[in-house]
């Protein structure tokens, strides 16, 4: 469950900063990078909080 | 029922200051990888979009800015790795503690007012940057670099809601706001790297080869915004190296880094300095290029990351501003011992909010940062001294716990005649407050030296007699 969970998120990150460089190289358009960042969002806030630590300071 | 919540709530704030008045045990020491997340989260915040940008405007070289950086920034580590941490490992106690024992009570008290006033204004830039986020789907009216004043009912209206939310959940919910910093840190930097890169095409580059060139011609381009002053090297070097002059070289962070096993972990600060004030910073200012001179961090995220970009802007805001007014909070019930912690962080907030209701403040953060270094630098000269070189200079250490004093006159006095002498220098000499931390820090160390012998001997001599 955990690894599930951690894939997750880090798709979530991917979606976050990947389609940038497309936008950068011109494959996919400016609106489709503002929509894939905004559903790597929700990714990464909805499954991060399950796996990663509690602040250690 | 309200009175059992809020004495719940009350005792909650209270047990995070976990060994405030004692140096911390062996078995509370933490390694490498806990610094490290916690300085590359704590330099990736709000303010970081408005830094960044700012430089844009006040008309840096692309050159100016990298080596400045890259320097100012490595000097910054070296601050924290062979002053404070080092300072922070022998004592193993807050600042705070660690100057009554040196300062006695009244001055310590003194010096927790004024850090308390500057949290409240950092508190207040972060919640501003949050405000301009907030405000995007209200339409409402964005401040720009030469507004001072609030611009609109709108606004007063908006930034209101951000501080309320915020002051509420200092108070209810800190410890909530203090783990969602942590999970927040890896995207938010990612959102900071992704926007810059997307809107690279914008600005005509399309290559990585294109990159430089357009730098130097559309970005950095090293003419300031009319009415600012032109930065060049020495201001982003020397800005780099003190915009956090109050943590290191004045030593707010021996109350994180007395938790090291090692002071060779102050150079996990490493971290916060190059994610947060390297790439971080070099981020807003392509995306204010992008943003066509705007500056309100709101607009320039939305403009390079849609709805994600502008959440990043109220995450980041809100994530650095909680702690920032609970530790100032935490600073003035030092002197109303008889209010309740959430009474006093709710006050702590109002201010804060009616702060950052001024636009001034984001629009002049790089003065206000430098002055914020500047002001507690010298108690910062003065814990290092007393800690690490008075035994060896004959003099006593800790000298108002020692005596009993309540004023140790030799620190307040250096504290006040170094910050006269640095406004000295810069009214008449005309050097500009970014640079005044260096000098400063040199006349510090002197005077306190020259008090403390002078006080010291005539004590001797006293008891002697």
């Amino acid at each position: 469950m955990k690894i599930l969970l951690k894939l997750l998120s880090f798709t979530g990150l991917a979606l976050t900063v990947v389609p940038s460089f497309f936008v950068f190289s011109d494959t996919i358009s400016f609106e489709m990078h503002t929509n894939l960042m905004f559903f790597g969002m929700l990714l990464w806030f909805f499954t991060a909080p399950f796996w990663m630590k509690e602040k250690e300071l | 029922m309200i009175n059992s919540l809020l004495d719940n709530l009350d005792h909650r704030l209270k047990s995070i200051d976990e060994y405030e008045r004692e140096p911390v045990p062996k078995e509370k020491q933490k390694g490498w990888r806990g610094f490290l997340g916690m300085y590359a989260g704590e330099h990736t915040a709000g303010t970081e979009f408005v830094i960044g940008a700012l430089f844009v405007a006040h008309g840096v070289s692309a050159v100016d800015l990298v080596l400045g950086l890259i320097i100012g920034n490595l000097l910054a580590v070296f601050s924290w790795a062979f002053l404070c941490a080092p300072v922070a490992v022998k004592s193993r106690l807050t600042l705070y503690w660690q100057l009554r024992k040196i300062c006695g009570q009244n001055l310590a008290l003194i010096y927790n007012i004024v850090n308390a006033v500057m949290f409240c204004f950092l508190a207040g830039a972060m919640i501003t940057v949050a405000a301009t986020a907030v405000g995007l789907p209200f339409n409402i009216p964005m401040p720009g670099l030469d507004d001072w004043l609030p611009t609109s009912v709108g606004w007063i209206i908006t930034v209101f809601l951000v501080g309320s939310v915020i002051t509420v959940v200092a108070i209810a919910g800190y410890e909530y706001v203090a783990r969602f910093a942590n999970i927040s840190f890896p995207w938010m930097f990612l959102v900071f790297i992704a926007a810059a890169i997307a809107v690279l095409p914008s600005l005509g580059v399309t290559s990585v080869s294109e990159f430089w060139p357009a730098a130097k011609e559309r970005i950095w381009t090293g003419e300031p915004v009319a009415g600012l002053t032109q930065f060049t090297f020495w201001h982003v070097m020397f800005f780099a190296w003190f915009a956090n002059m109050a943590m290191h070289i004045g030593m707010s962070d021996m109350s994180i880094l007395r938790y090291a096993e090692d002071w060779k972990m102050g150079f996990s600060s490493a971290a916060g300095m190059f994610f947060g004030h390297f790439l971080a910073w070099m981020a807003s200012g392509i995306l204010m290029a992008a943003a066509a001179g705007v500056v309100a961090p709101g607009y320039i995220a939305y403009n390079s990351a849609g709805i994600a970009g502008a959440l990043c802007v109220v995450i980041a805001g809100w994530t650095t501003a909680n702690p920032t007014i609970y530790r100032a909070g935490l600073a003035f019930q030092a002197v109303t011992p008889n209010w309740k912690r959430w009474k006093v962080t709710l006050f702590t907030g109002l201010l804060t909010t009616i702060i950052a209701c001024f636009p001034a403040l984001v629009m002049n953060l790089l003065d206000f940062v430098a002055l914020y270094g500047l002001v507690l630098m010298p108690m910062g000269a003065v814990v290092f001294l007393d800690v690490m070189f008075f035994k060896k200079l004959n003099l006593k250490s800790n000298f108002a716990e020692e005596t009993g004093s309540k004023f140790n006159w030799a620190a307040g006095l250096t504290w006040f005649l170094t910050l006269t002498l640095c406004l000295a220098i810069n009214i008449y000499g005309g050097v500009e407050i970014f640079f005044l931390g260096l000098p400063g820090w040199f006349i510090a160390v002197i005077l306190y030296i020259g008090f403390s012998t002078f006080i010291q001997r005539k004590i001797k001599k006293d008891n002697t007699e």
